[in-house]
């Protein structure tokens, strides 16, 4: 009885050993998630982009993904387990996942990895972002178009540089339309957690504030923002079905573009470690449509849009006023450079409030 | 005096969930078992009960739902945990892991789906009263029930002799069982209890705080409801000052920050953790406080048969 329980338990392992054998002609790609997939937010847009990715080279490829992996310890056994499995192509998908993906790929040089939104780069290990300043320079022209009382209310997650320059571009837009515009700032100290987004929206919104932007994830600050009759902007995702008459637009994380491109890569032999902080004009991400403003102030967001992706307009043109009206050092020729905006650690002229921790 | 009575509005909402969820983990300890599964139970709670509203319709048989599946998951937790006799701390773990996971596999199908919030009570003439109206007369059904709820837990447990008994299972289960007292049939119940109390505070999140369902919504507030029954010293009416408190420092952060006070944001979204752990420096000092822990709180009771 035990030797042919063995025999079945060997032949078992045999057939496994096939299976993986005839998959291995297919370039295996593996990602792993912050989240639960869902309906929207960071996480779902990976998740589109990943379809994408299956859409377009789907019989050369095998792709697998891992969701909610927290960071921290558990993000470091994940990716192991996904370079056990065969995959030659790693997309580590959140900005906590750095430390993680650097150290398991030193240990594998010959898997490549792809982390998103970090800044620890290795031979075999890519980094990739996108300028959503960009979009937040779009969204303070509307939003400043839009407000009757003045007051923005803005929901930060953290006040780290990608967050701190959203803000800035939002500030800097919005006063080429009115000087005096107002921004209040909470933070949220969280990227998600609906009733705290929830609660921060009803506090601007209790504090005066007329249009609600947030930089966390998910649609609680739209649904305040619908409920109160105030105007919102979306965040990752297309949010309109929170607030057919609050969402102003949002701005669409779009990865596929890159994932494709970077697949691609690998398949030809071509792939390279690098860094890759694409905007409007490259796709790395979308605006969703302009919705509940007038036509004029939807010709001035497209017109905007339009000369960002030819290069005409830049957000962070100098002279860059910081917050005591001296101008910034402006390394970028006649606007601020990449590292400066992926450092930004002060606010604008006219922000009227203490960036914490300063 | 629109601001304060719009802060007041917000606190009583945010209190509201840890109010529930901490009543029935009082309850719970106070028969002497410790279940740290309450965020698992309180998730599964909020999956199940926007699950009950969006298929029928009505946010009562959605709160109905998340009473259900927290009262589920807590026999679980009674069978390993009272049955089985397994250490307490690792099946309140293991069932919070298992809620979260369990949560997004039922919601999986209604994220992004959106239902009609909770009605607000109104009574023409008293809600209309400045400051006070709203705050008194214009809540959702789940805030005034949360009060009712923690006021009949307090009758019960000091006023009743089932109540006494409970105590005294989580006092000494050992003389309990001596005097005849079904020790692990009334545990049972208790954590029953707990489980209807977590899963229904649960369900309040999608049903009337974000009438949305996400997963992962919400986002360590039965940990906090953890937090809170030990704040409370195990008594009722310490649990309610506890929870408002919470809420207000949650809600008062916000504001402040709205309003550029200094302080910062970080260390402001700690507070209510802070406040727990002087609390508990603060009970272990005081060695005449009374009624601390249960003595029995999380100790396995086998009965000699």
């Amino acid at each position: 009885m035990r030797k042919s329980l063995l025999a079945l338990a060997a032949g078992l392992l045999l057939a496994g050993s096939i299976s993986a054998a005839s998959a291995a002609d297919k370039l295996k790609v593996g990602f792993i998630y912050l989240g639960p997939i869902g309906d929207l937010g960071w996480t779902y847009q990976h998740e589109l982009a990943r379809q994408a990715l299956v859409k377009e080279l789907g019989d050369k490829i095998e792709t697998t993904y891992l969701e909610n992996v927290s960071e921290g310890p558990d993000a470091e056994r994940s990716i192991e387990q996904l370079v056990r499995a065969g995959n030659k192509l790693i997309f580590t998908t959140s900005f906590g996942y750095m430390d993680s993906t650097l150290k398991v790929a030193k240990k594998y040089p010959n898997v490549h990895f792809e982390h998103a939104t970090g800044y620890k780069r290795n031979a075999n290990l890519s980094t990739y972002s996108a300028k959503w300043w960009q979009g937040r320079y779009i969204q303070g022209l509307i939003a400043a178009k839009m407000s009757k009382s003045g007051v923005l209310g803005y929901i930060g997650s953290f006040p780290i540089p990608e967050v701190v320059s959203g803000i800035n571009a939002t500030m800097i837009a919005a006063q080429t339309i009115n000087p005096n515009i107002k921004v209040k700032i909470i933070w949220a100290n969280t990227w998600f957690d609906p009733g705290k987004e929830a609660d921060a929206a009803k506090a601007l919104i209790d504090q005066g504030a007329d249009i609600i932007m947030q930089h966390t994830d998910s649609p609680a600050a739209m649904q305040i923002a619908s409920e109160r009759g105030k105007l919102a902007f979306g965040q990752d995702s297309e949010m309109i079905k929170f607030g057919p008459k609050a969402q102003l637009t949002s701005i669409l994380d779009t990865w596929g573009p890159y994932y494709i491109e970077r697949v691609k890569a690998e398949l030809d032999g071509t792939w390279k470690s690098g860094d890759t902080w694409g905007g409007l004009d490259s796709h790395m991400f979308a605006m969703a449509p302009y919705t509940n403003m007038p036509d004029d102030v939807k010709k001035i967001a497209e017109d905007a849009q339009a000369a960002i992706i030819a290069g005409k307009l830049n957000p962070f043109k100098c002279p860059v006023l910081g917050q005591d009206g001296k101008p910034i050092e402006c390394k970028g020729g006649d606007h601020l450079d990449d590292g400066q905006i992926l450092g930004m650690n002060f606010y604008v002229k006219g922000i009227d409030d203490k960036l914490p921790g300063k | 005096m629109e601001l304060v009575e719009a802060i007041i509005l917000s606190v009583l909402s945010a209190s509201t969930p840890l109010l529930i969820a901490a009543t029935g983990e009082l309850v719970t300890e106070r028969s002497g078992v410790l279940n740290l599964g309450v965020e698992g139970m309180m998730i599964v709670g909020a999956a199940c009960g926007f699950a009950g509203a969006w298929l029928t319709g009505s946010i009562f048989i959605g709160a109905l739902f998340g009473i259900i599946a927290g009262m589920l998951m807590s026999l679980i937790f009674a069978l390993m945990a009272l049955g089985l006799a397994v250490n307490q701390v690792a099946t309140g773990l293991a069932l919070t892991i298992f809620g979260i996971g369990l949560s997004g596999l039922i919601g999986a199908g209604f994220v992004g789906e959106r239902i009609a919030p909770a009605i607000h009570l109104y009574i023409p003439g008293l809600t209309d009263i400045p400051l006070i109206g709203r705050v008194l007369f214009g809540q959702d059904a789940f805030v005034y029930f949360s009060i009712a709820l923690i006021i009949a837990v307090w009758w019960f447990l000091y006023r009743t002799r089932a109540g006494l008994i409970l105590r005294a299972c989580g006092d000494n289960h050992v003389s309990a069982h001596a005097l005849g007292y079904p020790v692990l049939r009334i545990r049972t119940f208790a954590v029953m209890f707990g489980g209807a109390c977590a899963g229904l505070a649960g369900a309040y999140l999608p049903l009337a705080y974000t009438p949305f369902f996400v997963p992962g919504m919400t986002a360590g507030r039965g940990w906090i409801a953890l937090a809170l029954v030990v704040f409370s010293s195990w008594r009722p009416g310490r649990l309610v000052v506890g929870a408002y408190l919470f809420g207000a420092v949650t809600i008062l952060q916000l504001h402040a920050q709205g309003w550029g006070v200094g302080i910062p944001s970080q260390f402001m979204s700690a507070l209510p953790y802070l406040a727990t752990i002087i609390v508990l420096v603060l009970l272990s000092r005081a060695r005449t406080g009374g009624s601390t822990a249960p003595a029995a709180l999380g100790t396995v009771f086998v009965p000699d048969r």
